[in-house]
């Protein structure tokens, strides 16, 4: 950036980058608007931490009633009753948390190996063209992935995949019930595929750093391919790689409309994954237009205050981690 | 020259290969998937009417989406018309003036963090710090949502713009004696207008589809809106209510509505994409 030699004056109260304009002027009208532009962007600039506080407060503010009323209580009771004004957020949580458990477990592996397709495998035109449209299935609106979700993803869920699972992994709780297509699985597997070009891009940007000379050593004695990504990319990259993931998760997490057409919207903590239950997100987004008594208002709004702490949370320690990685990485080796 | 008989690390080669390259192919069948089933789905609800009549009751038969149409549209211009000033000055600051200062990390690191939020998060924000002292729902609730949305994104890429501006540029113009305001404003901005509006397009494309910090601020509604400052109705929560109800002409109409947002998302996505790749080489 811009480092024009510093100047002793000790009348001009600017700061050292913008006395160069002011050099030789006698009139400091253009430095006062400088001044001006520079308080003005800066405000700009502080607004968006601002607005992060701001929601922060303001929600915690508009469900603290909610949360006086009910206490701990509240995180760990799987009642949720309107119509006798009692809420826990038990059933919410788990339906978050184990919906993305689903996503991550599947869009993990799928993401690293698309990331490997792209960096190792394929010619560079491919790459750029399954780059693309990976990249695109980011774009698409998650109101249309729940729209494809409904409609056609869980009855070939329902006719195909769980009836098929159901006979091989039966055995197993998780696997039994009934069929129905919308569930906790099916969301969770949309979710994947919702959360996978996020991760891929990043894990790409990772594999592609790697110094080409590490690289090649490991080529040079005889690794094969899988060989130097698990042995050589991998760890070097690994900071990046864990960043990547926080940041799929944190988008899992949130992540709304979609898992809201198929993840059933019952208020119940089920051992099968194709049983219907609810998640943090597609409770606010069911109820809250419905909504009419503070309390229940109030408890919905501590359900938003969860959903930003973790949110927050998975965010912040994601961008630390590929801060980290960036910043060694332009050092360089 | 005679190969190798096969050993177990070359398989295992041979099969992370395959699965890298089924995964890939499993992406990109899913992309096609969706779009397929919009199109086919969607386009037998695309007529005139669709676009120039108000919605009818179930049953009825005919009638469009025209009011919610013009909603998103309004709704997506009111954000615009926030969020855009807003996050190029943050970006110049970040850009240009940032350099050594705390103010620029966390200012930075929020963006970050804040893009990453649950759009339905904000939506309640909006709808708390809104639609609860007015006392109603309405389309300025939903369009500060969307704004909230767009911020940290064209605040990103207007940094990212502006530092692709090579420094001599500014120099040369602050050597003329330019002030620095003019030289961000007129000099800077210029060079990097490409840059700059692919940002902006990109982030209108993305609230565009938005559903869910819409649910509790502009709401929906079946008749004309006369300003934002009532319930507004638009394309995305009249896709989810139409789906989630039973009448089948109502969800004809919820598929029509999805490839239109698709088809507009999608194509503005495309295009910006293929600008940029332009500008950069």
């Amino acid at each position: 950036m811009l480092k024009p030699a510093p100047q002793n004056d000790p009348e001009d109260p600017s700061p050292p980058n913008l006395r160069v304009v002011a050099a030789g002027r006698r009139v400091s009208a253009s430095d006062r608007g400088d001044q001006a532009f520079r308080w003005l962007s800066l405000a700009c600039s502080l607004l968006v931490p601002l607005v992060m506080l701001a929601i922060g407060l303001q929600l915690l503010q508009s469900s603290w009633p909610a949360l006086r009323q009910f206490g701990w209580r509240f995180f760990f009771s799987q009642e949720w009753n309107p119509v006798l004004q009692e809420f826990g957020a038990a059933s919410s949580i788990y339906g978050t948390l184990v919906s993305t458990l689903i996503a991550m477990c599947i869009a993990v592996p799928l993401s690293l190996a698309i990331a490997l397709f792209l960096v190792e495998l394929a010619p560079p035109k491919v790459s750029r063209t399954v780059g693309s449209l990976i990249e695109l299935l980011a774009a698409v609106p998650s109101i249309i992935f729940g729209m494809w979700g409904l409609f056609v993803f869980a009855p070939f869920m329902a006719n195909h995949i769980q009836p098929l699972m159901g006979r091989t992994l039966g055995f197993l709780p998780l696997f039994q019930g009934p069929p129905l297509g919308i569930g906790m699985l099916t969301a969770g597997i949309i979710l994947a595929f919702m959360v996978l070009p996020f991760i891929s891009a990043i894990a790409r940007d990772v594999f592609q750093l790697v110094p080409p000379v590490v690289k090649e050593s490991a080529f040079g004695l005889g690794a094969t391919t899988w060989e130097v990504t698990y042995k050589v990319t991998i760890p070097y990259g690994l900071v990046g790689i864990i960043g990547a993931v926080f940041l799929g998760l944190g988008r899992a997490l949130g992540e709304t409309m979609a898992v809201t057409f198929v993840i059933g919207n019952a208020h119940r903590i089920s051992a099968s994954l194709f049983a219907p239950g609810n998640s943090i997100a597609s409770t606010l987004a069911n109820e809250f237009s419905e909504a009419t008594e503070p309390l229940y208002i109030g408890s919905l709004v501590a359900l938003g205050l969860v959903l930003y702490l973790i949110t927050y949370l998975v965010q912040v320690v994601s961008q630390m981690l590929l801060r980290r990685m960036y910043r060694s990485w332009s050092v360089g080796l | 020259m005679k190969l190798r008989p096969p050993t177990g690390r070359r398989l295992a080669n041979l099969a992370v290969s395959i699965w890298a390259g089924a995964s890939a192919l499993t992406g990109i069948a899913i992309l096609f998937w969706i779009l397929y089933v919009v199109i086919i789905r969607g386009i037998g609800a695309l007529n005139l009417s669709f676009f120039t009549h108000l919605p009818t009751p179930p049953g009825m038969g005919g009638g469009g989406l025209a009011n919610a149409i013009a909603g998103t549209l309004a709704l997506t211009a009111g954000a615009t018309v926030i969020a855009v000033p807003l996050g190029l000055l943050a970006g110049v600051y970040l850009a240009e003036f940032s350099e050594e200062s705390k103010a620029g990390d966390y200012s930075r690191f929020s963006a970050n963090v804040l893009m990453g939020m649950p759009s339905i998060i904000v939506g309640i924000f909006a709808y708390t710090l809104v639609v609860v002292p007015l006392g109603h729902f309405s389309g300025y609730a939903g369009a500060l949502a969307l704004a909230i949305l767009m911020l940290p994104v064209i605040t990103r890429t207007t940094e990212d713009m502006l530092r692709l501006v090579p420094n001599t540029l500014r120099e040369s113009a602050l050597a003329l004696g330019a002030p620095r305001w003019k030289v961000t404003l007129a000099i800077v901005f210029r060079a990097a207008k490409g840059g700059l509006i692919t940002g902006i397009l990109l982030a209108v494309a993305r609230v565009s589809g938005e559903t869910a910090p819409l649910l509790f601020t502009a709401l929906n509604s079946p008749y004309w809106f006369h300003s934002l400052g009532e319930p507004t109705p638009n394309l995305t929560v009249t896709i989810f209510n139409y789906a989630m109800s039973p009448y089948p002409d109502w969800q004809q109409k919820a598929w029509g509505a999805s490839l239109l947002i698709t088809l507009g998302v999608l194509l503005t996505t495309v295009l910006t994409r293929f600008l940029l790749r332009e500008k950069k080489v």
